[in-house]
């Protein structure tokens, strides 16, 4: 089983703002894990396939947890999710969606191709930081993650 | 939240349904949970055969709570079966089991499980690994839509 302060998070989120308050959150709900953030659907998936500057799994190691926006450049989070839960190697990590789309066809989307979880950020930042907080601790300490 | 949600517990251990119907009760989270003994019960229930073609007395879970050891069919069987059915799959479902094998959390995240928690022998433990369980699965996530009992 993993340590907890061992975990590595990968964030992905194209807008700054939200990647600001994400880390934020996770800071102050105390658990020191490691974030790595990328910006764009494809930039995901080359960290999740280890493509160019990510094939190096020291730097870039797999993720034991994924934090995936739905609104995307470049690919799109459905996409990306996708992609993860059809690649036997990557299906067990758990990923969750956040958005700020209150969408419901893309909450059923996203949970009919395999999303563990579905998170709406919310607009206000205390219940944003509440919700990444709740999240954080749900998935690194209440449930217990599969070793990557 | 206004909206009754609905938990299928599918537990064969009677000490660990107990416990969990009344974490679920403190919770005063209007939820409101079923008990199912077998992996085969479990299956009947979601398929509707049998006394559980009543929808009104039994809709569709929200929210699914699977032991892995159970009598008839094993929790991984009928998690498979509920992630490979297009009108069940949505539908989130946590392993709530004492084991802690790799094999066991592998397969369980393998198949499809959106959440692996592990029971505490404790009941203060227990207890508050319900109350947290629910907490993130009826308020922080975003469940899917109700469906229509078909």
């Amino acid at each position: 089983m993993n340590l907890i302060n061992s975990l590595t998070i990968l964030l992905v989120e194209d807008n700054p703002d939200h990647v600001y308050l994400t880390l934020e959150g996770f800071k102050r709900s105390g658990l020191s894990n490691e974030v790595k953030v990328v910006v764009d659907g494809q930039q995901a998936l080359d960290y999740l396939f280890r493509i160019g500057k990510y094939s190096d799994d020291k730097e870039f190691p797999l993720p034991d947890l994924i934090l995936l926006d739905i609104k995307l450049p470049k690919k799109d989070g459905i996409e990306v999710l996708k992609a993860i839960k059809e690649e036997d190697r990557l299906k067990n990590i758990p990923v969750i969606m956040l958005t700020t789309s209150r969408d419901e066809a893309e909450v059923v989307k996203s949970y009919n191709y395999g999303a563990n979880s579905f998170i709406s950020k919310p607009v206000e930042f205390s219940d944003f930081m509440k919700a990444i907080h709740d999240l954080h601790l749900y998935w690194c300490v209440t449930n217990t993650l599969p070793q990557v | 939240m206004t909206n009754v949600i609905t938990i299928l517990l599918v537990e064969d251990n009677p000490d660990h349904a107990f416990l969990a119907k009344e974490s679920i009760k403190k919770a005063k989270l209007n939820n409101n949970v079923i008990v199912v003994e077998d992996g085969q019960e479990a299956l009947d229930y979601l398929y509707r055969i049998g006394k559980f073609g009543d929808t009104n007395e039994y809709p569709l879970p929200d929210l699914i709570l699977l032991d892995i050891k159970l009598p008839k069919k094993d929790g991984i069987e009928v998690l498979t079966d509920i992630k490979s059915n297009d009108d069940l799959k949505d539908i989130p479902v946590v392993m709530l089991t004492s084991s802690t094998r790799d094999e066991d959390i592998m397969q369980s995240y393998h198949n499809g499980a959106n959440s692996y928690l592990t029971k505490p022998v404790s009941f203060t433990e227990f207890t508050e690994k319900m109350r947290d369980l629910q907490h993130y699965w009826c308020i922080t996530n975003t469940m899917p839509p109700k469906k229509n009992n078909v």
